[in-house]
């Protein structure tokens, strides 16, 4: 893989994106909202593909926020996928979730993280857990792809269970880590 | 030219008979003014997260299709959320109507000047981003149309309603977003909503 290049997706043999998907179907997601990031590309066409899944595309993620707070109004469990960099247009929305208990699942894939090229994906990609824990999230990364399913489950866990923000932050030395179909 | 309406009278217009109707309202007066027609389970008056009204009746219409959603706030809140426009035109869930209460002001932060103070026709942009029938009223008697649109549901509905400026006598709503979370859920969908896993 060349790993100097502008957008960083997994091998095409990684699995580990169906593993957040069963993870999903498993705890009832239906409702998901994302702006696009090429290391949940894979991700995003399962769920565009499940008719019981509805996706909606954001032109910012502080939006889902919001979206998922009306969502949980209506009894519907909805999570946010985005890239490290759009945490940091989630900050004050996130308010929300906190003053109505709301619970608020995000996954998101790193960027300005392990051998980052972009020097522009630095400074909020380091910042990203920080900023995150500053507005009360619990934050769990994942940096193997063994280590994902687990992760993820938890953190929809632990957002539906005790009614806060919770996020997993995949690490960009899973995203562009080779596994030769093996993981 | 004749003085637009005032707030309360054009949220009572569109409250009457509110049925099973679940309203959110934007933070600030918009919050006040649903408080003022009357609190009610149904409603989810914002305290905060500027710009997230819209985006969150959207979120709700569509977990709740069979539900009509309301969401009422002001200019300048809807500033804050002109992408929402667009998210919501893609998705255009019928159930779902956002009314702009529009006095071309920041009327809670000492009545400085909005965007729509300058010309921003925010039923415009809506158009634009594919909300066909977005429009503007200016006076009280076009309310009731509105009104019967929202219950109707045939489509999702946008609307910039002008009303005249000043601030009205706050009346609060109860200042604990988990106790408002958690009554409008039960009202919806019954007791079972405290304990959905």
């Amino acid at each position: 893989m060349d790993r100097d290049k502008l957008e960083m997706r997994p091998d095409a043999g990684a699995d580990w994106p169906d593993r957040i998907y069963d993870a999903l179907k498993a705890n009832g997601i239906t409702q998901v909202a994302l702006v696009p990031d090429a290391g949940h590309s894979r991700l995003i066409k399962r769920c565009l593909a499940d008719n019981e899944m509805t996706v909606v595309t954001l032109t910012t993620e502080e939006e889902g926020v919001a979206l998922l707070c009306g969502a949980w109004l209506g009894g519907v469990k909805g999570v946010l996928l985005m890239q490290s960099s759009g945490v940091g247009n989630c900050i004050n929305m996130l308010s929300l979730s906190h003053i109505h208990r709301t619970p608020l699942p995000m996954i998101v894939t790193m960027r300005g993280d392990f051998a980052e090229f972009n020097p522009a994906q630095i400074p909020m990609g380091q910042a990203t857990q920080t900023v995150l824990e500053a507005m009360g999230t619990i934050v769990h990364r994942a940096d193997r792809p063994e280590d994902v399913a687990e992760t993820v489950d938890a953190t929809l866990r632990l957002a539906f269970n005790t009614f806060r923000p919770a996020a997993t932050l995949l690490g960009q030395r899973l995203i562009g880590a080779k596994t030769f179909g093996k993981d | 030219m004749a003085e637009y309406p005032n707030r309360r009278d054009v949220v009572r217009a569109l409250l009457e008979d509110r049925g099973d109707l679940l309203v959110i309202a934007g933070l600030g007066a918009s919050a006040w003014d649903i408080t003022a027609i009357g609190d009610h389970p149904r409603n989810l008056p914002l305290w905060g997260g500027m710009g997230g009204a819209a985006m969150m009746g959207l979120g709700l219409a569509l977990a709740q299709p069979s539900a009509k959603v309301l969401v009422i706030t002001g200019d300048g809140e809807m500033l804050m959320a002109l992408g929402a426009m667009a998210t919501i035109a893609v998705k255009k869930p019928a159930n779902l109507s956002v009314v702009v209460l529009d006095n071309e002001h920041y009327s809670e932060t000492g009545n400085q000047e909005t965007a729509t103070r300058h010309g921003v026709d925010l039923a415009a942009m809506a158009r634009g981003a594919g909300l066909a029938s977005a429009r503007t009223l200016t006076t009280l008697e076009q309310v009731p149309a509105l009104r019967a649109e929202i219950h109707a549901g045939t489509g999702t509905v946008f609307a910039v309603t002008k009303i005249a400026p000043g601030n009205l006598p706050l009346v609060l709503p109860p200042r604990d977003g988990a106790i408002l979370q958690a009554r409008f859920r039960e009202a919806l969908l019954g007791p079972a909503a405290h304990h959905q896993l």
